[in-house]
């Protein structure tokens, strides 16, 4: 870009771009520092309006004190620092949470990147009748959100014909649920991704003979790799976050999802174990900005793809 | 030569493909087409479609949690008269969520590109301040949303302590500080509040990326013309990014209108169903009170705004590919 800070001075440059920005991360972080501030106070000081909340004393003084003497002592830093830590992890079904989030996760994961590399590929390579409206409803469906459809959805999945058994308060609801908003991200991002690929490449492989099939497996998908990748990326984060449909379908306590396990099971009725919801808050968070930061550039190009048609 | 040629050529060439019936199908467009949609027709039609249809009947009848089907009755649109002229909440929640989403999406434009510019010209620790003002959109909703709990709790709220600090420092005496969420105005707030700090890096992220598709030459160019850097921003920035700007707007007005997860987390429509939106009264309708046909109607509400916003974005982009 064209706007070069050479030239500018010092107070200039500290006023228009720095302070602003300085603000900028403050206004992003500060949550987060709470979450792990809060996580790591004793639940004496945390009830205690008299002393500085911005500062986790006993733990400081316990690391401190420990680097001052060069003697590591775990239980004590157990007790100081990661009390509430260990509460959630050995005393509630945090861990069990954890499991069924990642199994809904990958699941319905699995199911929208196969549904939507079939649906992305006819719509980036084939004409056929209806393609148009196919595509348009795809996207109209992408716009849809969730708080318009589940008290119907409920219903529909608790009386799925072809189950035996009713599928609510079981991981397969959510299974079922979410690639209703899974399948059209993943269309739109690897229908965008596929017209990349030069079409070239198919039609000289199936000179050589391959079937239209066989060029899509072989040549195709390969390319496709790191298109599929991204969008099994934000498909697994898209259903790791999502609250409404985990709070409306399961009421087991064993069988929640991280989000709705820590808001539901940590607050009960006006008592709320805040360093034990903190931590939980951090630690179900950190996975999937982990994941997110690494991607997200694709994210942006695929969004920009879109815009540019 | 012509595609149909070359096309029966190579059928005549592999008898294996020409032999099996089902299997020369397969090489039709329109017959692959329509198969590989199968997987996402079937999910769009029974999870989308049908339950879409099917709230539309329950908002027409007097269906209740646990309630026989011999009991529940079409009642036509009782629900929604109910709602609009004897339900004291409703008017209350459609009230708010237009102002929720107004304000918060004006907020959120206005922050997002003030952001995207300053990360733009960013030279030293791009990746880890670009990834650091991502983390509220990126972690998910309601985990954040529990640290805003506790940062506006009543008792123990770190933006009161340091008011209280503040005001004694300053000699002004004790001041107990705002109730955030136990104002009925100022609990409305907190929550567009949380809403513009979680959507905010969503608007920045895409503005970064339509500032990146501008051309340096334009702003050589006005910068040669003696356009001072506001001039620039207004006439060549602006413009610039329009096209993302109006993806952007929709998506965030969609997401913004039908939010459910920060109020339910910090008020659940409280205090007295003060600060509820679409989302949140239909799920206390529906699943705590258990009136599921009253309950799909207040959801109902939401369609027509997003039906609007949805049609405008097709209609621009029609226009912008013609």
């Amino acid at each position: 870009m064209a706007q070069s800070p050479v030239g500018e001075s010092f107070a200039k440059r500290l006023i228009v771009y720095h302070l602003p920005l300085f603000f900028f991360l403050l206004f992003a972080l500060f949550p987060f520092y709470w979450m792990l501030v809060t996580s790591i106070k004793s639940t004496h000081e945390t009830y205690n309006r008299e002393v500085n909340p911005y500062v986790p004393v006993a733990c400081a003084q316990t690391i401190a004190g420990q680097a001052r003497s060069l003697s590591f002592n775990g239980s004590a830093l157990m007790e100081n620092c990661f009390y509430h830590w260990r509460t959630l992890l050995r005393d509630t079904l945090f861990l069990r949470w954890l499991r069924n989030t990642l199994f809904v996760a990958i699941v319905s994961t699995l199911i929208s990147l196969f549904a939507g590399v079939t649906s992305a590929y006819a719509l980036a390579r084939l004409r056929f009748r209806g393609a148009g409206a196919f595509g348009l409803l795809i996207f109209i469906t992408y716009l849809v959100p969730p708080t318009l459809l589940f008290i119907p959805l409920s219903d529909v999945i608790g009386n799925l014909p072809l189950f035996h058994r009713n599928l609510l308060n079981s991981p397969w609801a959510l299974i079922v649920a979410y690639p209703t908003f899974l399948v059209p991200f993943c269309v739109w991002l690897l229908t965008g991704y596929f017209r990349t690929i030069p079409k070239e490449l198919e039609e000289a492989a199936m000179i050589d003979g391959a079937t239209r099939i066989q060029a899509m497996i072989r040549i195709v998908l390969p390319l496709a790799v790191p298109g599929l990748l991204s969008a099994a990326m934000f498909a697994f984060t898209l259903s790791a976050n999502e609250f409404l449909y985990a709070l409306v379908f399961i009421y087991d306590n064993a069988n929640k999802t991280v989000p709705v396990g820590v808001v539901s099971e940590l607050i009960k009725g006006d008592v709320f174990y805040w360093g034990e919801l903190m931590s939980g808050a951090l630690l179900g968070s950190v996975p999937v900005a982990l994941i997110y930061s690494f991607f997200v550039e694709h994210y942006v190009a695929g969004m920009t793809g879109a815009v540019k048609g | 030569m012509s595609k149909e040629l070359r096309a029966a050529d190579l059928a005549a060439d592999r008898p294996r493909v020409a032999g099996n019936f089902a299997l020369s199908l397969l090489e039709r467009p329109d017959v692959l087409g329509y198969l590989l949609m199968l997987p996402a027709a079937f999910i769009i039609f029974f999870f989308v479609a049908y339950p879409f249809g099917w709230g539309v009947w329950m908002s027409l009848t007097n269906k209740q949690v646990g309630m026989a089907w011999s009991q529940v009755k079409f009642i036509g649109l009782q629900n929604y008269v109910d709602l609009v002229t004897t339900d004291g909440v409703f008017w209350i929640t459609a009230w708010n969520s237009f102002v929720y989403t107004g304000i918060a999406t004006l907020i959120k434009w206005i922050l997002g590109i003030w952001l995207a510019v300053l990360l733009n010209r960013m030279i030293r620790f791009q990746r880890v301040i670009r990834a650091a003002v991502l983390l509220p959109w990126i972690v998910p909703t309601v985990l954040s949303t529990i640290a805003f709990l506790w940062i506006f709790d009543p008792d123990f709220s770190v933006i009161n302590w340091t008011l209280r600090r503040f005001y004694s420092w300053m000699g002004w005496g004790y001041v107990r500080g705002p109730l955030w969420l136990g104002d009925p105005t100022l609990a409305l707030a907190s929550v567009t509040f949380v809403n513009i700090w979680r959507g905010t890096p969503f608007y920045a992220i895409s503005f970064l990326a339509g500032l990146q598709t501008i051309s340096p030459d334009l702003y050589e160019a006005a910068a040669i013309d003696g356009a001072t850097g506001w001039q620039r921003f207004w006439h060549v920035t602006l413009p610039g990014i329009k096209p993302i700007t109006v993806v952007v707007l929709v998506f965030s007005i969609i997401v913004t209108f039908s939010d459910f997860q920060i109020v339910y987390v910090l008020t659940r429509g409280g205090p007295a169903n003060s600060t509820h939106l679409f989302a949140t009264y239909a799920y206390q309708v529906a699943m705590i009170g258990s009136r599921l046909g009253l309950g799909a109607a207040v959801s109902l509400f939401m369609f027509p705004v997003l039906a609007l916003v949805i049609i405008y974005q097709l209609i621009y982009l029609r226009r912008e590919q013609a």
